[in-house]
């Protein structure tokens, strides 16, 4: 057990535990504000242009989590921080949840834009593979629980999947894929032109960026409670 | 109008998803709460 990282996050608890769900609420409540009733259709896409204000930032997310797991991951297996090993699971843990509402969005914009659910695009088949990558991730976390070395292959892990996403962000230009490349559209009449929209899709990032540190927040500081009560529980059945 | 039911279902799903993970957080806090207090009545006085 850290000591050191447990005084620091237990400093870190008047900020998580207040501001962090304060700003999430106020930012997240102004971004369906935005979403629902102030922008104004996209010209080409139509209403359904709304769900990319969420399914982009769910992406970028994701994807800072997963470098954040491989970042943790490489802290822990250099000097065995245990403090790491719970940021890098609490970040693969919220960050496969990003990836799944980034994958429960995304058919549902495609489906009434491109007609169809699904489709093999390589930018989507990589998504498919970094959730993948990641739920193995945290499956076998679970079942190497307690023992070091398999923790220390979760790791590698962690630091070898983030592999797939530089592929997964060039994948559209890397493979002609049909994803949409940006927000942006080369059109002058669509994409974001309208300053609403610019702002609709700001508040939404920030609001879903809290929501991220929030949860990752609440997750390390459960994970080191919890093994602080097996230690106890330890000494205390040795006594 | 044309694609709303889409944009329902999706934000629906997020709303969703979000609140079982907090769900899933919030019994892990009272599990958590519930060992607390088992070792703190077991400690003798």
């Amino acid at each position: 057990m850290s000591t050191d990282g447990d005084s620091r996050a237990a400093r870190l608890k008047p900020w998580s535990d207040v501001a962090l769900p304060a700003l999430t609420g106020v930012t997240m409540l102004a971004a369906v504000i935005m979403v629902f009733w102030v922008v104004p259709n996209e010209k080409i896409q139509g209403v359904v242009q709304r769900i990319f204000y969420f399914h982009v930032h769910l992406a970028w997310m994701c994807f800072g989590g997963f470098v954040f797991v491989a970042g943790a991951s490489a802290w822990y297996l250099k000097t065995g921080s245990p403090v790491a090993d719970r940021y890098a699971e609490a970040n693969a843990e919220v960050g496969l949840l990003y990836t799944t509402l980034m994958l429960w969005t995304g058919p549902l914009w495609a489906r009434p834009i491109w007609g169809v659910w699904w489709t093999w695009d390589p930018r989507l088949t990589m998504t498919i593979v970094l959730w993948v990558i990641y739920a193995a991730y945290l499956m076998l976390r679970r079942l190497g629980e307690g023992d070091e070395t398999i923790m220390r292959y979760a790791a590698v892990l962690g630091i070898v999947g983030v592999l797939d996403i530089p592929l997964l962000v060039l994948a559209v230009r890397l493979w002609r894929g049909i994803h949409p490349a940006v927000m942006i559209s080369d059109d002058p009449e669509a994409g974001l032109r309208n300053a609403a929209m610019k702002w609709a899709f700001a508040i939404s990032g920030v609001g879903l960026g809290f929501l991220f540190a929030w949860l990752v927040s609440l997750r390390v500081r459960f994970t080191t409670v919890d093994q602080e009560l097996a230690v106890l529980a330890a000494e205390k059945e040795h006594t | 109008m044309k694609g709303l039911n889409f944009l329902a279902a999706a934000y629906t799903g997020v709303w969703i998803g979000f609140f079982f993970y907090l769900m899933a957080l919030g019994r892990r806090a009272r599990r958590l709460e519930q060992e607390v207090e088992a070792l703190r009545q077991d400690q003798p006085d």
